[in-house]
């Protein structure tokens, strides 16, 4: 019996193609990355000298050196510290306030809802100027803290609709009933809800965490040196002798491995966490 | 026993409870008989304390209740919806009011293995939730609310997403369960046949209001009024305005001499109600009214036909006994024996119940 010819021809013509679309998708996606890397491995001279697919002169003399200058790695270290605090604060305030917004109709509920998501359509550069004069009169510029609480500004709104989508998806009937239990607001919430709405806060708190190690403007402003971010340490590597591209693109290599870590555990709840998320 | 007294409570200009007064037994079943948005689950919630009454008292074995936090109140409720804890398994769901409440955990070991026994999902108590079926997810649900061995039970409408089978089984299991706890039972349903089924004593609501409240076949029988009458029929109760002067009942033309009781009602407007069972198709005695219309629908069964058909702009429904093959749109004649109309006051109050109805009592 003879193969169906149009069957073949389908499979022919239609197979590549199906791959060969995303495939290119993912070359053009990562060949600036691939750049990084290479340039990252590769001395000053040959970066500026030649054009090399990869590196000639194999070297870690770029990350050697930022992992053992303090004026480096404690950028790395300014960063995580009020990163993390970011994202406690904003997931600390935003539960409670999603669960109001989830469970409870009170007066303007849906434009405060709506409100709290404008916030995030101004520009960040709109808040620089009056963050700087009123964290300087408390007396909090160049702290991790200053950085962590202007975050919150963008980060407490996003987490807050993000929360509120998961937790919607949770029946009140469970509240409910875990009451006539006879469990307590706090014992409720943190025994039995917090575990349903697990990907929502993963999803969450991933989302605090990334805007809030990639947003420089606001983390620059506020801080001089003690609370000094990675990302502006990266903005000030021209020295006499020029730019230090192989340090630099070092610097740039390590700033992505954070995000990569924290999307390796929230990756199995991410598609979860979108769709309740609503985002 | 559970006493409401003057019970009021509106939300948004939407009237949940309107001066309920009730007292139930404790060891009783009562059912909350009612359509959706009667304000069956409103009542529900106040009982068990999740909500509060704008104006009335609560009382619990002559304790007023009325504030008293829900998790202070002994109570169990069982929702139409199956609502487990989806990340406990079945033992730590069934377990979780007793842990809450310190109890020895040698005690709840065995009385987490009695109720999940009972209810028949012991082969599945490794399990969590979303791996049971419907009715074993209700089962667990019941069996939570069981091994509570709360003063107060409540059910809202716990088998109304069942599939019939199950419906059937755990309808005459459900009461006896409870009954031995000596709880207050109190069971909402829509359905009338299921209260029927279920006995015990019923309150109709009607938009908040308690409309009537007794022992279940006495309501169905002897309805207080329209509102009752009409909430506790399945299918349907037919009406017709009619006029009775001098022992005479007129009706769209119909006349027909009254003899009996209803011969002595004062002339006037009536509603009557008929029951769909005492619709026949042929005629049975010499004062038997004939109403003729168009046959809208025939529902067939696999016993029974329910003939809806429309007689001077009203819907009638007739249940017949047996198949009849009657298409929509054909002329057909009724006949029913006055002897069988429930006649209400134009305000719906009862003037006069059918005899057949009174002798059973």
């Amino acid at each position: 019996m003879r193969a169906n010819p149009t069957s073949k021809g389908i499979r022919a013509s239609n197979v590549p193609w199906r791959y060969i679309v995303p495939a290119l998708y993912i070359l053009f996606l990562m060949v600036p990355l691939y750049w990084l890397l290479n340039m990252s491995f590769k001395t000053n001279q040959e970066i500026l000298s030649t054009f090399s697919l990869w590196p000639q002169q194999f070297t870690l003399e770029n990350y050697l050196l930022i992992l053992s200058d303090p004026s480096w790695y404690n950028g790395y270290i300014n960063s995580t510290i009020y990163v993390v605090l970011n994202t406690v604060i904003s997931l600390a305030v935003a539960l409670p306030a999603a669960y109001a917004f989830s469970r409870y109709r009170f007066l303007g509920d849906k434009h405060l809802f709506f409100w709290l998501l404008t916030n995030r359509m101004a520009p960040p550069a709109v808040f620089v100027l009056p963050f700087f004069q009123l964290y300087s009169a408390f007396g909090l510029i160049d702290t991790h803290i200053a950085v962590a609480l202007a975050h919150c500004l963008f980060n407490v709104p996003l987490a807050v609709w993000i929360l509120e989508g998961s937790m919607s998806g949770i029946p009140r009937e469970i509240d409910e009933t875990a009451y006539i239990d006879g469990y307590s607001f706090p014992q409720f919430f943190f025994k039995l809800f917090a575990p349903l709405i697990g990907s929502g806060i993963g999803i969450a708190a991933f989302f605090c965490f990334m805007f809030s190690w990639v947003e420089l403007l606001i983390a620059r402003t506020l801080t001089v040196t003690e609370a000094k971010p990675i990302a502006a340490v990266m903005t000030r590597t021209v020295s006499a002798s020029g730019v230090d591209w192989g340090v630099l693109t070092a610097a740039g290599a390590l700033t992505i491995i954070p995000g990569a870590v924290v999307i390796y555990f929230v990756r199995n709840h991410i598609a979860k966490g979108f769709a309740l998320g609503r985002v | 026993m559970l006493e409401l007294i003057n019970i009021n409570k509106t939300v948004g200009g939407e009237v949940y409870a309107k001066d309920v007064n009730l007292c139930f037994k404790s060891g009783t079943l009562n059912i909350l008989l009612g359509p959706t948005r009667s304000g069956k689950t409103s009542l529900m919630r106040l009982m068990a304390g999740l909500d509060k009454p704008d104006s009335g008292e609560l009382r619990f074995d002559g304790n007023a209740v009325t504030g008293l936090r829900v998790q202070k109140r002994n109570v169990a409720m069982v929702y139409q919806q199956f609502i487990n804890y989806p990340s406990l398994n079945v033992f730590d769901n069934i377990a979780s009011p007793l842990r809450v409440a310190k109890v020895p955990r040698v005690d709840i070991d065995r009385r987490v293995k009695e109720a999940a026994a009972l209810l028949k999902i012991s082969p599945y108590l490794e399990r969590h939730p979303s791996e049971l079926s419907g009715g074993q997810q209700q089962r667990l649900a019941l069996a939570r609310a069981l091994v509570k061995n709360a003063e107060l039970v409540l059910l809202d409408e716990p088998l109304a997403n069942l599939d019939y089978k199950l419906r059937e089984e755990l309808r005459d299991e459900l009461p006896e369960y409870f009954r031995a706890q000596g709880a207050v039972l109190i069971y909402a349903t829509t359905e009338p046949t299921e209260a029927l089924l279920l006995g015990g004593e019923t309150a109709v609501l009607h938009e908040g209001s308690i409309v009537q409240f007794g022992a279940t076949g006495s309501v169905f029988r002897l309805p207080d009024n329209l509102t009752t009458a009409r909430a506790f029929s399945d299918p349907p109760l037919n009406t017709a305005e009619v006029h009775i002067s001098n022992g005479m009942l007129h009706h769209n033309g119909n006349n027909v001499t009254l003899d009996s009781a209803a011969a002595a009602l004062q002339d006037g407007q009536y509603t009557i109600g008929v029951r769909p069972y005492h619709l026949r198709l042929n005629r049975n005695g010499p004062n038997d009214m004939e109403l003729s219309g168009e046959v809208l629908v025939n529902e067939i069964t696999g016993s029974e036909s329910f003939i809806h058909f429309n007689i001077s702009g009203r819907n009638w429904v007739s249940l017949i006994h047996e198949i009849k093959n009657i298409s929509p749109r054909a002329i057909i004649s009724c006949f029913i024996d006055p002897n069988d109309f429930y006649y209400f006051y134009p305000n719906g109050d009862i003037a006069l119940t059918p005899q057949s109805s009174e002798q059973v009592n």
